[in-house]
């Protein structure tokens, strides 16, 4: 240790800056729940869960570590990949193909004495509600809406009126190229991930037709060697995204599609781009995001200024493409919504449609994005996904049309899918023909 | 069996390099060039204070690989620095801190260099920034505090060399960064949304895609549902606007109630007769035709480069302005832009669809010649790459001039200061007195009050030094700007300033690092649209505000 100052750095001297405005209010503190004598003991045993160690998540934890909270626990699957290296500042070359959890919460440990970070490798469905109840902040740095959507539903399924402690705030953020968004959500308070939805639609897929016989553009090309060519000609057991003979497999196949049809423009890159659905990516925009993130976060554990959720704004969207433009507002709750609300959500439906027609269509509708919904009508069972042996009974219903069912306009139906356990998203039938 | 499937497997074309594994999800963005630009960069950063939004700027530099940085910090690494800053630890204690950012920064990128100051042998600023022999500095950022003297150095090294210069102030919830650019900075490929930049010409067909569109709807009654169900909705629109004419005396519609009068003959046409019972070409054609009929216009952007007076002779021989000059005698000319040639995705039979591409793309490169033979008849046209000539036609209606009034003379801060006062004091009341109506119409609240707010402590570089009242701030402030010191907001922000003593809080300082790190990819890789030229930002309420001051 360096003689000159010797290694009694007081916890009051390296928290300075910090202390001075989490401790005293300002203009802005409400002084009614502000108890600046508290707060950093409060803090320091407060118990954060962090949901992904990726470009966001390893910001957070930095953010995190360097904001006064000591019990950090992060959550994630993936393993470090070459191309992550370029944002996820806690990886290195040699770190490539090792937990990023693991990784990530030991170097911030090292860099920030005093911090205690607990990485699971594995998926947040892993856990069931004993293991989320212990948290009191969930702060999410995710890069897929499903997983959103799988812990959105946990936190609001969690809620018990009667009991304080089963609020769990959940801050998330999201970015890609330029832009981003972070938002509070208070499960059951305020809107939450389901409520926001339809403001991530999923992109409009490439008709099949055009794929088969009419493509014009490279995308197309390569959707085609990718949905087509692959399932005719199975080159290998199973597709692997980040396997490059695979994707140069494809590559080589979309070229060839496209020289058919004389279309310019398939390159490795596109296909990889195409194929994983590829997003950019940049370190400035998790910075931004993910310090958001956690700016709210600072401000929900200490109360030391006013933060998204309460009583107004929820919802920081930035964009940094044309000079720097941020919104932030307030994105109202839904009373129908099939996660935090009371109400079932009207659906306009054909009445001449099959139930298959209803059960595809689910997966499209911006509202809904339900790849394997099942379905049940007031004590009826339409369509179940599983188990096999009630697939297979509820199977012929797949072929009958909405009417032939017994389903009449306002009628309730309940839509489950195994990507939300716990949540029976309710439909109340509007009958429209086209 | 693996090996003779993977034998059967045709050999990568184009395996991607090392380099571009890494750097894939950035290359989507800003492409090779871009990233050529980035690693030609050498970034210095004088930094103070609390000396953290600094690093966290430099790190979102690092990881995407620019060529080179320099941090000049006269501090030493103290308790404090452990408690808000990621790039220093305990073994640094005592140590130049400028040291300690370096060396942590580099540990996150190999392909970087870095050097920090003062040291052994260039012990304080000057000897750093006047020394002619050291490769340039492309960009400077400073953050605040700062002295007085570093600041004139950084300023007049600015002005000499034509550098680029970022203030960045951060104090606890509240921070603000400056831009001075040396001059008007265009850019051409400035990334606009995909949607807008569909320029299809309907209204101003040439002779070949009138021939094609003809051709294809010489017959269109009798044609098969599948022939007519695949004809590209650009040539419906020009069918029916041939036909349009024919009963309106030549004339397009252009009022709304004609193009909706349009909109509803193409609707009538569609086939609903066949085994869709519609025609997804005729529903694309429907739908565009309030965005395609549009008579062409100069729009604000170009119209500000082609206004554009040249102050500085050397400017106005850059390959830009000579391609600028080239486009708008083109314009003036033609009464339009060049075509960019870039034709949507429609429903349409392939074969159809490469062929209405060539057409466009033909006319694209006939107009971009035109403009090319302009430039070569230039004097110092010579040289310009022709891969430019064709950006700027692509991108034309997108070109984007900032910093168009400024530039040029920087002056020392303190007459920048009276500058403030003297020419922005009308610009600064104006934005104060906004506030009070916005309160009114429930518009978003400036954020002038904060930068205001912030000025008074750009000097206070002894962290030591007994905290600064609000009340001295206001005191200060009131001598920018007479009277803000009794706006509430202003009062407001200055018990926010105070609160802070100076401090950065981790959080804000990484928010702007980012910001700022977005708004230097953009000048060095002249891509996108950087800010013009202030931003202000509010972490209490979680906002920014771009200001022109």
């Amino acid at each position: 240790m360096d003689a000159l100052t010797g290694n009694i750095t007081s916890e009051q001297d390296r928290w300075k800056y910090l202390d001075k405005i989490r401790t005293r209010p300002g203009p802005n503190t409400n002084r009614q729940v502000f108890d600046g004598s508290n707060v950093v003991e409060y803090m320091s045993k407060m118990r954060v869960l962090v949901i992904g160690a990726g470009g966001l998540g390893c910001e957070i934890l930095k953010n995190l570590s360097m904001s006064g909270f000591r019990d950090i626990h992060v959550i994630d699957m993936d393993t470090i990949d070459v191309s992550n290296l370029n944002r996820q500042f806690l990886f290195r070359q040699a770190d490539v193909g090792k937990f990023k959890a693991e990784v990530a919460a030991e170097f911030v440990m090292k860099r920030v004495k005093g911090v205690k970070i607990t990485p699971y490798n594995c998926k947040i469905q892993d856990f069931d509600e004993d293991f989320y109840m212990q948290f009191q902040l969930v702060v999410c740095g995710l890069d897929s809406i499903e997983a959103r959507r799988w812990i959105n539903s946990m936190l609001v399924n969690m809620v018990d009126e009667e009991v304080e402690d089963t609020y769990k705030p959940m801050i998330d953020g999201g970015t890609e190229g330029f832009k981003g968004q972070a938002r509070v959500i208070l499960p059951t308070v305020t809107s939450c991930i389901e409520c926001q939805l339809d403001m991530h639609a999923p992109r409009a897929a490439v008709p099949l037709c055009t794929l088969a016989s009419i493509p014009r553009q490279p995308e197309h090309c390569i959707e085609w060697a990718h949905v087509i060519a692959w399932e005719n000609e199975k080159p290998f057991p199973k597709l692997d995204n980040d396997d490059p003979v695979h994707i140069n497999w494809l590559y080589q196949k979309a070229l060839l599609r496209a020289r058919e049809f004389n279309i310019p423009g398939v390159t490795y890159s596109l296909t990889q781009g195409v194929v994983k659905n590829i997003i950019p990516a940049i370190a400035a925009t998790n910075s931004v995001i993910a310090a958001a993130c956690c700016n709210e976060a600072l401000k929900i554990a200490s109360n030391c200024a006013p933060f998204l959720g309460f009583p107004d704004n929820n919802y920081m969207m930035y964009s940094g493409n044309d000079s720097i433009y941020t919104y932030t507002f307030k994105h109202e709750k839904k009373d129908d919504c099939p996660v935090c609300g009371n109400l079932a959500r009207e659906l306009t439906v054909d009445p001449t449609w099959t139930l298959k027609e209803l059960v595809d269509s689910f997966a499209t509708r911006p509202e809904a994005q339900l790849k394997k919904p099942s379905i049940r009508a007031e004590g009826k069972t339409l369509y179940m996904q599983s188990p096999p042996g009630l697939e297979l009974q509820t199977r012929p219903n797949l072929e009958k049309t909405l009417v032939d069912l017994g389903l009449e306009e306002r009628q309730e139906i309940g839509v489950t899918d195994p990507a939300f356990a716990t949540v029976m998203f309710k439909f109340k039938l509007k009958f429209a023909i086209k | 069996m693996t090996e003779v499937i993977a034998t059967q497997t045709p050999p990568l074309l184009h395996k991607p390099s090392d380099k571009e594994r890494k750097y894939d999800r950035q290359l989507r963005l800003w492409a090779a060039s871009g990233q050529a630009a980035l690693e030609s960069a050498n970034i210095l950063l004088v930094s103070s204070g609390a000396g953290v939004v600094g690093v966290e700027t430099l790190k979102n530099l690092v990881l995407p690989g620019i060529g080179r940085f320099a941090i000049y910090d006269d501090e030493k690494v103290n308790a404090a620095d452990l408690g808000v800053n990621f790039f220093v630890d305990e073994s640094y204690l005592g140590k130049p801190r400028a040291r300690a950012l370096t060396e942590l920064l580099l540990e996150l990128n190999p392909e970087v260099q870095g050097d920090w100051y003062p040291n052994g042998e260039v012990k304080s600023l000057e000897p750093l920034i006047s020394n002619d022999e050291a490769p340039a500095f492309t960009v400077i950022m400073y953050t605040y505090p700062i002295k007085p003297e570093y600041l004139s150095l950084l300023e007049s090294y600015s002005q000499k060399h034509k550098t680029p210069l970022v203030a960045i102030h951060c104090a606890g919830f509240y921070s603000y960064f400056q831009i001075n650019l040396p001059g008007p900075f265009p850019i051409v490929d400035t990334h606009p949304d995909e949607t807008a930049t569909t320029d299809l010409r309907v209204l101003a067909p040439w002779p070949e895609l009138i021939t094609f569109a003809e051709e294809l709807t010489k017959d269109i009654d009798n044609q098969s549902d599948h022939e007519h169900g695949h004809l590209p909705y650009v040539v419906i629109l020009l069918h029916y606007l041939e036909k349009w004419k024919t009963h309106h005396d030549g004339k397009v519609p252009s009022t709304y109630k004609e193009k909706t009068e349009f909109r509803s003959i193409i609707q009538a046409a569609t086939r609903t007769t066949n085994a869709e019972g519609g025609e997804e070409n005729f529903d694309e054609a429907v739908a565009a035709v309030l965005k395609t009929l549009v008579a062409p216009s100069l729009p604000s952007g170009l119209k500000e480069v082609f206004d554009y007076e040249h102050t500085d002779p050397d400017e106005q021989k850059s390959d830009f302005w000579i391609i600028a000059d080239a486009v708008k005698k083109f314009y003036e000319e033609h009464k339009c832009l060049p075509l960019p040639g870039k034709v949507p995705d429609m429903k349409a039979q392939s074969e159809v669809y490469i062929k209405l591409q060539t057409i466009y793309k033909t006319k694209a490169r006939k107009d971009a010649a035109e403009i090319l033979e302009t430039v070569r008849a230039t004097p110092g046209g010579d040289k310009v790459d022709p891969a430019e000539v064709d950006l700027f036609c692509k991108n034309a209606a997108f070109v984007k001039l900032i910093n168009a009034t400024g530039g040029g003379k920087i002056s020392s801060k303190a007459d920048r200061l009276k500058e403030v006062y003297v020419y922005h004091s009308p610009h600064t009341a104006q934005e104060v007195a906004n506030d009070e109506m916005a309160e009114m119409t429930l518009q978003p609240l400036s954020l002038f009050p904060i930068y205001l707010a912030l000025q008074p402590t750009s000097h206070r570089v002894d962290l030591n030094s007994p905290p600064i009242k609000a009340e001295k701030i206001l005191e200060e402030v009131a001598k920018l700007v007479s009277d803000a010191d009794k706006n509430e907001k202003v009062i407001d922000a200055a018990g926010e300033v105070a609160r802070a003593e100076g401090g950065e809080l981790h959080n804000v300082s990484a928010l702007v690092g980012g910001m700022v790190a977005q708004e230097l990819i953009k000048i060095i890789t002249k891509q996108y649209i950087p800010i013009d030229n202030t931003c202000v930002y509010d972490g209490i309420n979680s906002r920014t505000q771009v200001l022109r001051l």
